[in-house]
């Protein structure tokens, strides 16, 4: 990331460690060493949970940590509002630095500018829809009148309008993590921090609370740290995607850059089965050249997939790219797409434009 | 004389010893009732005045209105008729076996102690939730307050304050407010850890989190040890009549120390019947309050 991009960044983590134990602050120069997550648990009793990470969030992205359990990934994201205070590092939210923020001061920033969204819902079971989304802004010391009038607007929002007076227990996973979402979008904080949100959720429901999500978000461009360990979700909903694994971030990149080029055989073993027709869009692929482009446009946001279709008549064709408020920005041919879709180590690459028309 | 064999007989300190052991702990004691006696009588006169209004209240009202209260109560606790309906059967059975005074006295006892043992209890319950070495230092106090046979504390109390309303008030405050400590300390501690960390996360304070997330999510657990002090309170009321507490503990001991067999059923028979009363009022307003826990409209 480039200087330029850092000074945008909302959410800048520095050397973040944490370690587990009796005395993390004795192991701690151990693990800046170098010694592993194993070495540290069997010789010196102490859980590395996250080893110097370097992360930088950009204002009104979706920014997904991705990792399996046990990798960090929760414990990373409960560091950004402190639920967990670290061992050593620094996290820096716009002028604020996080891990030194005192009791009311934490207070107030998890209260306007974090917001959170949890794996099982954590809905406070005694109160009722209405009053779980407007307890956020209770909290604060908003009036009941004042709180509610807000909350209403968010619970119509998310779907649930005729649900207020229900309580938890009544509704289904789906509908409680709608109200879990409604509760964390009501604070109107510029952070929302989402983990495993919707892990929880079966796969139909999950896809539709995506959905709503990036709905939700091409209105708000709130910054966004979701958590998953889902891969499809992440390519899904990531504008930038970091992969942790014991800890520590092994790459963190743009879905294309995480998909194209995988950082090391763990990634790319990871990254393997997924449909890269549907996760890769043209701006991947496209090059800048504009000459010989013909025919109607493609917006730089399609995937290949849907790309693919524009190439029926005229398999040999370049199409022109747009991108929305910029006009033309590129070309695109068949053999850049079937490049990047085609799956690592299956063919030698050597597909050209007619093969590629003889199987569509 | 021959030496005792102490592989036989206990080597126990000889009764001179022991006779002198006792006398100056018992003096000690005295002189600190005689120093501090009048003093500490003094500091519960409020509690003494409050009692003495409370049991005119009950004891001066007309009957049906007494019974009339009681069963809006019981009404307000559980919405529905069958409560209410034993309420008045209950109560129009203890009046016509003229036993109506002596339980007034005890109810007024009971409501006072509950009160007491409720505005002291549940603080010390949430103080103990939140520190383990709290914990660690009250549990045993309360294992001794539970097992150590109650006419022994009653000695000590009677030394103190002599005979009447306030030892026997404190005697049964003593003997009953373990429970309501005991479940208000578990039922904080039960609170589900993930809707603490979301009440973190929404920025709630201290004082935010335990009113309006651990305490009403511990109801049913502390609503349980308020239920269970009353029925140790009303066991307890019965041996604080020894110590001159009026109401329907006197007539049982009268029947106990003159053989009176039908006397003392009858009056044990109203205590049962109190017991059924306060036990079910409290159980289903605390099951009203946990409503939304199966809730499925």
């Amino acid at each position: 990331m480039s200087p330029a991009d850092r000074a945008s960044a909302k959410i800048v983590i520095r050397d973040l460690y944490k370690i587990f134990g009796p005395n993390p602050a004795a192991v701690l120069p151990l693990v800046r060493d170098g010694v592993g997550k194993t070495d540290l648990l069997e010789a010196h009793g102490h859980v590395l949970g996250l080893d110097a990470i370097n992360m930088d969030v950009r204002a009104g992205d979706v920014h997904v940590v991705m990792g399996l359990s046990g990798s960090g990934k929760s414990t990373l994201i409960r560091h950004l509002n402190r639920l967990i205070d670290p061992t050593a590092g620094s996290i820096r939210v716009e002028d604020i630095e996080v891990t030194r923020l005192n009791g009311r001061d934490l207070r107030n920033f998890r209260r306007h500018r974090a917001s959170m969204v949890f794996q099982r819902f954590a809905l406070h079971p005694h109160r009722t829809v209405l009053g779980n989304v407007a307890y956020g802004l209770r909290v604060r010391g908003l009036s009941r009148a004042g709180a509610e009038e807000k909350a209403r607007a968010w619970i119509e929002r998310v779907g649930l309008t005729g649900f207020e007076d229900r309580y938890p227990a009544a509704l289904s996973g789906g509908m409680q993590q709608r109200v879990g979402l409604a509760r964390a979008l009501a604070t109107d904080s510029d952070i929302m921090l989402m983990d495993e949100a919707f892990s929880a959720l079966d796969p139909l429901i999950r896809t539709d609370m995506q959905d709503m999500l990036l709905r939700l978000q091409a209105d708000l461009k709130k910054t966004i740290v979701f958590i998953t360990h889902d891969l499809d979700e992440a390519l899904r909903l990531g504008d930038r995607i970091a992969i942790l694994r014991d800890g520590r971030v092994i790459q963190e990149g743009t879905t294309p850059e995480i998909v194209m080029h995988p950082a090391d055989a763990y990634i790319a073993d990871f990254v393997k089965d997924i449909n890269r027709a549907r996760v890769l869009r043209v701006k991947a692929v496209m090059s800048a050249a504009t000459d010989g482009a013909r025919g109607p446009a493609l917006s730089a946001q399609t995937t290949l997939e849907e790309a693919l279709t524009g190439f029926h008549d005229d398999p040999s064709a370049r199409r022109p790219v747009e991108r929305a408020g910029e006009g033309i920005v590129g070309s695109v041919g068949l053999p850049e797409i079937l490049r990047a879709i085609e799956r690592p180590g299956t063919t030698g690459g050597t597909n050209g434009p007619g093969a590629g028309a003889s199987a569509f | 004389m021959a030496e005792p064999n102490w592989l036989i007989d206990f080597p126990a300190l000889d009764e001179s010893t022991l006779r002198a052991f006792n006398r100056a702990v018992d003096d000690a004691y005295l002189s600190f009732t005689r120093t501090y006696g009048a003093t500490i009588e003094d500091a519960f006169d409020p509690l003494l005045r409050f009692m003495v209004w409370f049991e005119h209240l009950m004891l001066g009202a007309p009957w049906w209105l007494v019974i009339l209260a009681v069963a809006a109560l019981a009404w307000g606790a559980s919405r529905g008729w069958k409560l209410p309906a034993l309420v008045v059967a209950s109560f129009l059975a203890i009046g016509v076996m003229g036993m109506w005074e002596d339980t007034m006295r005890t109810m007024a006892m009971i409501s006072v102690c509950t009160l007491i043992a409720v505005v002291v209890g549940i603080p010390t319950g949430i103080l103990m939730s939140r520190s383990d070495r709290m914990k660690a230092g009250v549990v045993p106090v309360l294992d001794i307050m539970q097992t150590m046979p109650s006419f022994v504390y009653l000695i000590p109390v009677v030394m103190l304050l002599g005979l009447g309303k306030v030892p026997g008030l404190l005697a049964v405050v003593i003997y009953a407010i373990p429970p309501v400590i005991r479940l208000t300390d578990l039922g904080i501690r039960l609170v589900d850890k993930e809707v603490l960390e979301a009440t973190d996360a929404f920025g709630a304070s201290p004082w935010q989190r335990l009113w309006g997330v651990q305490v009403p999510l511990a109801m049913p657990n502390i609503m349980a040890g308020i239920n269970q002090t009353i029925m140790m309170a009303l066991a307890m009321v019965v041996v604080a009549s020894m110590i001159g507490v009026k109401g329907l503990g006197q007539p049982v001991l009268r029947a106990v120390t003159n053989q009176y067999f039908a006397m003392g059923l009858l009056n044990g028979l109203a205590v049962v019947l109190l017991a059924i009363l306060f036990d079910r009022v409290t159980q289903s307003y605390g099951r009203r309050m946990q409503r939304y826990r199966d809730e499925s409209r």
